[in-house]
């Protein structure tokens, strides 16, 4: 990219050139070929269950016992939908004022120092596989609230949605520290230079000029909040509920997904669709939202590099 | 960096000639973003405690080179489930490397970015790298497991290791391909044109120049890549990795791996399997720390200033 004009004229001269850029864009291909199989796997299956099941009784159905057999099975998926969407909710609860407080902290109060202690715990955060929040969440967390006086089954929304917001935090908390890093020091001065105090720098001027950013990480963390398997799987149980009440089971839509594979059934049943259904619709709504935060990542570039 | 210590130091006195109630906010302000990173610390904290006072225990010499059985906890191993994981490292590594690093050169050093597709490319790397797990774990099933596609005519219609690596590499490929681009692109120009002068063709300067430059940012996002990928669990499950596999994997066979035998042992009722649970945990955290501590010190000890 740095001299395009000399590039063009040596690539020109020698086919060994030319076949190495041929390798290399094909290698560049195969993440192009990732999301043609993915679509294509998702809209084949679904659209044959949809065969089998109609659309409004998915979408708009309430009832969701795929697994069952005979007279009681049926096909709603609301209930999943809303499970997903409140454990997110709960989830993004805990991660929006925890992973902004600890983005702000390192981008705007730490000292060098503190920094190089505390971003590395972030990181480490970050890495740790959420089968281990998994089992954290069931064999201590879980057991915690108990004490407190919450009322909960062993399975519940309450603990594998609090969990769920402590692993989104590394999200939320490292995208917002770049966008508010990337706010131009002129910006602080002139503010400090009217007399303003730090919060008020922080939050009047810093904060709002890294909007777009904080926004992605916001974005960012939901759609992994939504697509997150194992900590539910393992914490939550393994029935979605249209309820409110968060002492009770909550299933999502990924840990439905894997759930449904572990049962073992066979390939071309109906159940076996609900994988693709269900996959393709998570698959929708995250690919959604990841277009939002990349917009957003790029506004933000766009206005201060 | 003396003048933002300087700029630091400065905001600090401006603070403390504010008003007295500024002050008092600024103070409440600060407790509570520090509140923030000390909830976050708190977890990581209790993580590490409940995992490693229910599974210190249970870690022994039997405990890595024995076989998992549901009867006979007391001599539980997690020889298969671990040598699986080493496996999948391997196998994920021979195929990221290649493909996520040459990508990376195509997009940064070739493609021209004004060009739509090339545009499009980007941008699906990037939604690709926030696709759920297990949304991959399904084109593993449908695709590579029971699909059309043959690698090498091996075990098709079976869930095997090399389709389990196959489908935690299509994972993580994004992961390589954006930090290998951040590399290469770290690398200044004038290195470039000093070898493009000096009428080296364009892959001569990559190869010769440009890639070794480059190298430790790659190698450091290969690692980070692939300790994401064998912490991963959802894909396994989908993928049908067996959890307590009581020989060892082969390439065109079954498999296991450590995420999908914790989970099964999380779920079992008997007490005794949440303190294998946590000693499996603690052999994978260990596996990820000695891998990350590799790359902060390939970063620290090989990464050039320009």
């Amino acid at each position: 990219m740095s001299a395009p004009t000399l590039t063009k004229a040596r690539t020109g001269r020698s086919v060994g050139e030319q076949a190495i850029r041929g390798l290399l864009a094909l290698a560049a291909l195969v993440s192009v070929l990732t999301t043609t199989g993915i679509v294509v796997t998702l809209l084949e299956e679904a659209v044959s269950f949809f065969r089998e099941v109609p659309f409004g009784d998915f979408f708009f159905g309430t009832k969701w016992t795929p697994l069952a057999g005979g007279e009681s099975q049926s096909f709603g998926v609301l209930p999943l939908i809303f499970s997903t969407l409140y454990l997110t909710f709960i989830g993004l609860l805990v991660a929006i004022p925890v992973g902004l407080g600890v983005g702000i902290y390192l981008a705007e109060y730490a000292s060098p120092r503190v920094r190089r202690v505390f971003k590395p715990v972030v990181e480490l955060l970050a890495g740790i596989p959420t089968i281990v929040f998994g089992f954290f969440a069931l064999t201590f967390f879980t057991p915690l609230l108990g004490d407190l006086g919450f009322e909960l089954r062993i399975f519940n929304g309450l603990s594998a949605g609090i969990i769920l917001g402590i692993l989104v935090v590394p999200t939320i908390a490292s995208v917002s520290e770049d966008a508010l890093s990337s706010v131009p020091q002129s910006l602080r001065e002139g503010a400090f230079g009217l007399g303003a105090a730090k919060w008020q720098v922080v939050v009047r001027v810093v904060f709002p000029a890294a909007l777009s950013g904080v926004v992605a990480g916001l974005v960012l963390g939901a759609s992994r909040a939504i697509g997150e398997t194992v900590l539910i799987l393992v914490a939550a149980g393994n029935s979605p509920n249209l309820s409110a009440n968060l002492g009770i089971e909550h299933q999502n839509m990924a840990a439905f997904i894997a759930n449904t594979a572990r049962a073992d059934i066979s390939a071309g049943s109906v159940a076996y669709g609900t994988i693709f259904a269900v996959g393709a619709t998570l698959f929708v709504i995250t690919f959604v939202l990841n277009l939002f935060a990349i917009r957003f990542v790029r506004r933000y570039r766009q206005v201060y590099e | 960096m003396s003048a933002i210590a300087a700029e630091k130091k400065l905001a600090r006195r401006t603070v403390e000639r504010g008003s007295n109630g500024e002050r008092t906010k600024d103070l409440l302000f600060r407790s509570a973003l520090l509140l923030c990173l000390l909830v976050a610390v708190a977890f990581l904290g209790a993580l590490a405690v409940t995992t490693l006072s229910d599974g210190v225990g249970r870690l022994s010499g039997e405990f890595l080179t024995g076989e998992p059985s549901r009867l006979r906890t007391d001599s539980f191993g997690i020889r298969p489930a671990l040598i699986g994981t080493l496996y999948l490292m391997v196998l994920v590594a021979a195929f990221i490397v290649p493909v996520g690093v040459a990508s990376a050169i195509y997009l940064e050093e070739y493609a021209d970015g004004t060009k739509w597709w090339n545009r499009a490319i980007e941008t699906n790397i990037q939604n690709l790298a926030s696709v759920p797990s297990v949304v991959y774990g399904i084109l593993g099933l449908a695709f590579i497991v029971r699909g059309p596609v043959d690698i090498f005519g091996l075990g098709v219609g079976q869930p095997t290791l090399l389709a389990g690596a196959l489908t935690l590499g299509l994972l993580v490929l994004p992961v390589v391909i954006i930090v290998s681009r951040e590399a290469i692109r770290a690398v200044p120009p004038s290195i470039r044109e000093g070898s493009l002068a000096l009428g080296a063709t364009q892959w001569q300067t990559i190869w010769k120049q440009t890639l070794p430059g480059a190298l430790p940012g790659i190698a450091t996002g290969v690692i980070l890549a692939l300790s994401r990928a064998i912490g991963e669990t959802a894909p396994l499950i989908l993928v049908g990795a067996v959890a307590n596999l009581r020989f060892n994997p082969e390439i065109d066979g079954p498999f296991s791996a450590l995420p999908a035998l914790i989970l099964s042992a999380v779920g079992e009722p008997k007490p005794e399997f949440q303190s294998i649970a946590a000693a499996a945990i603690i052999v994978l955290l260990v596996i990820l720390l000695l891998m990350n501590s590799v790359a902060i010190l390939l970063r620290n000890r090989y990464e050039t200033k320009w």
